[in-house]
């Protein structure tokens, strides 16, 4: 592992550009917009080489350069990162692509790909010496959270939709966080975690700590291009829900380029989002600049069920000027990829993988995915926490006799 | 009274004040007058871009998004809370 001091000078507001010391900071104090970290590239580029990167242990640490915290000591983190690039020739043949990937964060220490930023977050909250942690969570952020703060042995709070499935957030609870159920939407929780944040000082991972958070996802980016030989793929689809992944993904992808470690990154970034909580996609169906908030999400795909997107409108810019697209399948369309997914690549993904998979093939039949691309999908985490939403007709599991004839009837070989 | 409350963030708009009450009826673009009127030419040019409220500024009322409500014209009147808060949501 890397011994090095963080490259990060500085935060930047992407709205403004007005610039602030690196610290604890929400949004921007002139305008409110969304904050960046900026790294000293001329001084990565000197350092982080193909050569060196060769030499480095297999998980995001490994961008250290590119990270906005110190490497923490060994034991202090869940290592996440540097996940499979499955090529998955199964559901290319199926339908007629060329080429297919699925960037497979199921494999993470929590199943998902929020083991990044929580790491992240919970590592810089220690450096700040903030004496405990949270989030606010439609349940991936939440395990990844705890997970990451059990690690460091920091106190966690989370707080979640009061209707969350016991399924998805009974491990947070395992991990020795404590729960909070508000009564409400994602919304209304994100809403008090606001306020615990400003109340206690603690270190709200999504909230006052999110500038540095969301750099833990670019790390997806980096690993695609290393993945796939220091290429780019020309398209890549990725979920939607506050847009805060897909413009994540998009800055590993042009720091990558920026510092000459890949040539060429012509790939079009596109988002998809159920049609029960479709604010981006709307916005740019309707080829608007804003984003109109959804008051109740109504989805299978829970963690994507965010009505009042932060980085919407930065998700919008980013698909635009790269070509690519935002579309809203809908639930059973979610459904139908998911399972699609599983049975000819063996990744049960979570409903926002299933949601990648049907624009996937929305696009493909509608000609504005070339059938001659080759496409990433970005699946985010394992549907093992959303047993509750794949349970219907064609899951029921026959109960028969303990004898060979009756295993013979069911299967309709007799 | 009304009581107003501004994020932590939003506190260089109004010379470090997270609370206040105020002895209020109207609505929410009579509200930001008032607030206007009480904070000065700062909260003016950090709230407002071209006179329109910033669009990553959100503001509830009683728990409400606005925007969910009647927008601007939510009247806010007797034990109303009113929230300041940055567009800062989701992972």
């Amino acid at each position: 592992m890397p011994n090095l001091s963080p490259a990060s000078t500085v935060l930047r507001c992407k709205e403004c550009g007005a610039e602030y010391p690196a610290a604890i900071r929400t949004a921007c104090e002139r305008c409110f917009g969304p904050l960046e970290v900026v790294y000293d590239l001329d001084a990565v580029r000197e350092t982080l080489t193909k050569e060196l990167l060769g030499k480095r242990a297999w998980d995001f640490w490994r961008y250290a350069e590119l990270l906005p915290v110190g490497v923490p000591r060994e034991g202090m983190d869940l290592k996440p990162g540097f996940t499979p690039l499955r090529r998955c020739k199964n559901l290319g043949s199926k339908l007629g692509l060329r080429e297919v990937f699925a960037k497979d964060e199921t494999v993470n220490p929590t199943y998902s790909f929020k083991d990044r930023p929580a790491a992240i977050g919970v590592i810089k909250s220690s450096e700040w010496g903030l004496s405990a942690v949270g989030c606010a969570s439609t349940g991936n952020l939440a395990n990844a959270t705890a997970a990451a703060a059990a690690k460091a042995s920091m106190p966690c709070y989370v707080f979640v939709p009061a209707n969350l499935p016991e399924a998805k957030i009974l491990p947070t609870v395992a991990y020795g966080a404590r729960v909070i159920g508000i009564e409400g939407s994602y919304d209304d929780a994100n809403r008090v975690a606001n306020l615990v944040a400003d109340k206690f000082g603690w270190g709200l991972l999504n909230i006052n700590v999110r500038p540095y958070y969301v750099e833990g996802s670019k790390s997806i980016g980096f690993e695609i291009l290393e993945q796939l030989g220091w290429k780019a793929p020309v398209a890549v689809i990725i979920p939607l829900g506050s847009g805060a992944l897909l413009s994540a993904v998009h800055k590993g992808l042009t720091e990558f380029k920026s510092l000459d470690l890949v040539h060429d990154v012509g790939t079009r970034i596109s988002g998809s989002q159920p049609a029960g909580c479709s604010p981006i996609a709307s916005a740019y169906s309707a080829g608007s600049q804003e984003i109109a908030p959804v008051e109740k999400p109504e989805t299978i795909a829970e963690s994507l069920a965010i009505g009042d997107p932060a980085s919407g409108i930065e998700a919008l810019r980013i698909i635009r000027h790269t070509r690519g697209f935002a579309d809203a399948p809908t639930d059973q369309e979610i459904l139908d990829g998911q399972r699609l997914l599983a049975k000819t690549e063996g990744i049960f993904a979570e409903p926002a993988g299933g949601t990648v998979v049907a624009s996937l093939l929305r696009k493909l039949e509608s000609g504005e995915l070339d059938r001659n691309d080759s496409v990433v999908l970005l699946i985010t985490g394992s549907g093992l926490k959303t047993v509750n939403t794949f349970i219907s007709g064609d899951t029921k599991i026959p109960k028969v006799p303990s004898t060979l004839s009756a295993v013979e009837k069911v299967l309709g070989v007799v | 009274m009304v009581k107003v409350v501004f994020a932590a963030a939003l506190m260089a708009a109004t010379g470090g004040e997270r609370e206040l009450k105020l002895d209020f009826s109207g609505d929410i673009d009579a509200l930001l007058g008032a607030l206007r009127n009480r904070y000065g030419e700062t909260f003016e040019q950090r709230f407002f871009e071209k006179g329109v409220l910033r669009k990553y500024l959100n503001v509830y009322v009683n728990g409400k998004d606005v925007r969910f409500m009647q927008g601007h014209g939510t009247m806010v009147y007797g034990d109303c809370e009113v929230l300041f808060l940055p567009a800062v949501s989701g992972g």
